[in-house]
């Protein structure tokens, strides 16, 4: 008996003393939700946003990549000169680089990715980036010449895009599947429907990440998404579907909120060619006729911040242009009038799935209605809304935040689909193109921001705020989204 | 009048009635956004409560009952509609190709899940009150035609009809003089407990966001919209969910209670 009680005592000894141990190890691996799977799994070919936050500085890296705070940093180009023109950019490459793969990373992959994202067939989601690309060489296996057809000040920011990662010729193929970069994990398993696990690679070129594994777990549903949080069954939810319910997870000690900044301009996209709204004072009328604090309140429970024009208000060369399209329903309803429409007119209001996009609508909607604007609504899948609205062009109006980061330049696209056609804008983007000067950019951004907000091209609503839960222990997450991104190589568990 | 009877009746008029009254007053205007009023649980103001928009939930629930009872009635009268004069003649000409093609028919409308093919044609169609309606009112058709078929079928064997027959009328004036009076009662029944499936098939359409579309008020897509705020407002999920039930409960007693009313053997046993 005595023998018997000396055992369990040991036993139960030695199992505290292990649990110890272990938990003086600090944890290793993470599970981190996100709502939206990737469709694949290739930076470079697709504009998903959910492929970036899987891969994005984790699987693949670019020659220059965002920091959490939105700067660019040096990524696989270790410094580069700019010549006195302006328009060759030599890049130094980082030494003993390899893929997941073994093979080293050199100036000859760079070329081939540059040459891939600009060649006629290109997929690349983000051809613009490229489009000042005349020829790349590769001058040794360490340094690449690329010249540009006219100076870009912004090339170093364009390469830092997750669309600019560079890959390597021998696993192109399969990159869809199989992603094979530079980054400081590697991929492992993709359970479809359901998660995507990367695995730490232990010849990264850089400091060796806290994490040993980290898997990526796909919820949808707002509900879902709170159960999985509050049943510890997520340890991070990368940008939570539901700001309703981010007041119970700051008040529980288990969890932390994270309220930061996207790139993501919240807007009510007008169709430009549609009558009436290829009637300037119809959009102002639409303009003046809604309420962006309800919205922000209504819609976001009060995450976000009021934008007057298409461009983020953390961005030094934000100007505040609020005021331009003040709520004033009188001054909408005389507007309408002058146009002609002293009834209101009847319009569409395409809504894709986002509750800021579906709550938003029903508040913008009502406004309108205030005014005398009838605007049916009509809910729509996202790929409803890519083949309708965003290709098909069939649309009154729609709202959608627009996540790229530095996006003003889609205005001057007049095959996009809000159809904004100005001359004096597509002018100003040259200028602005063939602008290095910091202080002479910044002042034709605020002039760029200023003709869209008094063209009044479409209804600037809020700029989106990222809202990250993530348990307490998490550290290291970037409180802002600079580009879509989950940088695993920073996070670490604190103990 | 027992008291299944009474207590359905009294349920079912009160959502009737609250529909009914909705045409004229609501205490606010239930597409009125007040932000700065959300969330308000029930209070002297706001009977109910206010919605995730401030909008007031007791006016939403008066306007909603309307939008349920209307869907659910259209589609009952498709049902009824094209039902009725299927058993008829099914019964009328029975063991015939007509009857065999009508009954398996019926069968094949049967054999589908029937939430799932009205999502299906609200998806294929679009989303709205009218696709909704469609959808319901198709599946109520078999059940009608069943009924009528099952009940005319037993009277067709009777002596006064053999009388009519003698009398010289056709098979489709005996279905609408002597049949149907004779089965209206069965169809009374059904077409309430219908009723009720139908405003459960409502709310479940709209839950999915494939029934009426906002502004218009809807039990099903409140219940949706409140799911994520369940756990702070839980009235936002309470007060539709009751309304839901008061209703089916209420239509169901009913429809219970009138069976038993109508039947004449009860109420033979009765007197």
């Amino acid at each position: 008996m005595t023998k018997f009680m000396f055992r369990t005592f040991a036993t139960t000894l030695a199992v505290g003393a292990s649990l110890l141990a272990t938990q003086a190890l600090a944890k290793s691996d993470i599970t981190i939700a996100m709502q939206l799977e990737p469709p694949h799994l290739d930076p470079t070919s697709a504009a998903a946003q959910a492929i970036d936050s899987v891969v994005y500085t984790n699987i693949f890296e670019g020659l220059t990549r965002f920091m959490g705070d939105g700067s660019v940093v040096p990524g696989l180009a270790e410094s580069w000169e700019i010549s006195d023109d302006g328009t060759v950019y030599t890049f130094k490459l980082r030494d003993g680089v390899t893929f997941h793969d073994g093979t080293t990373m050199d100036a000859e992959d760079v070329k081939f990715t540059l040459d891939r994202a600009t060649a006629e067939d290109s997929a690349n989601a983000q051809k613009a980036l490229f489009a000042g690309i005349e020829s790349v060489e590769a001058l040794d296996p360490l340094t690449v010449k690329v010249t540009l057809s006219e100076p870009n000040g912004n090339f170093p920011f364009n390469l830092a895009w997750g669309d600019a990662v560079i890959v390597a010729p021998d696993s192109i193929e399969n990159i869809k599947t199989n992603p094979i970069g530079t980054g400081a994990f590697s991929f492992d398993n993709w359970v479809q429907g359901d998660s995507i696990t990367l695995n730490r690679n232990p010849n990264y070129w850089g400091d060796q990440p806290a994490l040993e594994t980290a898997t990526f777990k796909f919820i949808s549903d707002p509900t879902a998404a709170f159960a999985a949080m509050m049943a510890e069954d997520v340890d991070v939810f990368d940008n939570f579907p539901a700001p309703e319910n981010l007041p119970q997870f700051d008040a529980d000690p288990r969890f932390q909120v994270l309220v930061g900044t996207t790139e993501g301009e919240t807007i009510l996209s007008t169709n430009n060619k549609q009558s009436p709204f290829d009637d300037i004072l119809v959009r102002q009328a639409v303009a003046h006729a809604i309420d962006r604090q309800a919205i922000i309140d209504g819609a976001m429970f009060g995450y976000g911040t009021p934008i007057g024009t298409h461009f983020a208000p953390h961005h030094p060369a934000y100007v505040d242009l609020t005021g331009e399209s003040a709520y004033d329903p009188e001054q909408a309803k005389a507007l309408l009038a002058e146009a002609g429409f002293e009834n209101g007119f009847e319009t569409t209001l395409h809504l894709p799935p986002p509750s800021y996009a579906r709550r938003g609508g029903e508040i913008v909607a009502a406004q309108l209605a205030e005014v005398g604007i009838t605007a049916e609504i009509i809910n729509v899948e996202w790929a409803q809304w890519l083949e309708s609205v965003f290709r098909g062009k069939d649309f009154g109006l729609t709202i959608v935040s627009h996540t790229e980061p530095m996006d003003i330049g889609i205005y001057a696209r007049p095959d996009y689909y809000f159809q904004y056609e100005s001359t004096d804008f597509q002018a100003l983007m040259d200028t602005l193109n063939a602008t290095t000067d910091p202080d002479e950019r910044s002042r034709l951004l605020g002039e760029a921001q200023r003709l869209i907000s008094t063209d009044y091209v479409n209804g600037y609503l809020f700029q989106l705020a990222k809202l990250g839960v993530a348990k307490a222990g998490v550290q290291g997450l970037w409180a802002n989204a600079p580009t879509a991104a989950i940088d695993l190589t920073q996070i670490s568990w604190s103990e | 009048m027992s008291r299944n009877l009474f207590l359905g009746a009294f349920l079912s008029s009160l959502v009737v009635l609250a529909a009914l009254i909705s045409f004229v007053w609501t205490p606010y205007d239930y597409a009125a956004l007040s932000i700065p009023e959300k969330l308000q649980p029930p209070n002297a103001q706001h009977w109910f409560g206010t919605d995730h928009f401030g909008r007031d939930m007791f006016s939403m629930i008066m306007v909603g009952a309307r939008t349920s009872i209307a869907v659910a009635l259209v589609a009952v009268g498709i049902g009824m509609a094209l039902g009725v004069p299927l058993g008829l003649t099914a019964a009328a000409r029975k063991g015939s190709w007509l009857d065999e093609v009508i009954m398996r028919g019926n069968d094949l409308v049967f054999a589908f899940p029937s939430l799932v093919i009205a999502i299906l044609i609200t998806a294929v169609f679009g989303a709205g009150a009218i696709n909704a309606i469609i959808a319901i009112g198709i599946f109520n058709i078999p059940v009608f035609a069943r009924i009528t078929r099952g009940a005319a079928l037993s009277l067709w064997e009777r002596e006064f009809i053999l009388a009519a027959r003698v009398s010289g009328k056709g098979a489709a004036r005996i279905s609408a003089e002597h049949i149907l009076p004779n089965v209206a009662n069965l169809l009374i029944v059904q077409g309430t407990i219908q009723f009720s499936l139908g405003i459960l098939a409502e709310a479940g359409l709209s839950y999915v966001g494939l029934g009426a579309q906002p502004p218009t008020p809807s039990w099903g897509r409140m219940l949706a919209d409140a799911q994520t705020m369940v756990s702070f407002a839980p009235h936002l999920a309470l007060i539709p969910g009751v309304a839901i039930i008061v209703t089916v409960l209420g239509l169901n007693l009913l429809g219970d209670g009138l069976r038993d009313w109508l039947d004449p053997r009860i109420r033979v046993a009765r007197a």
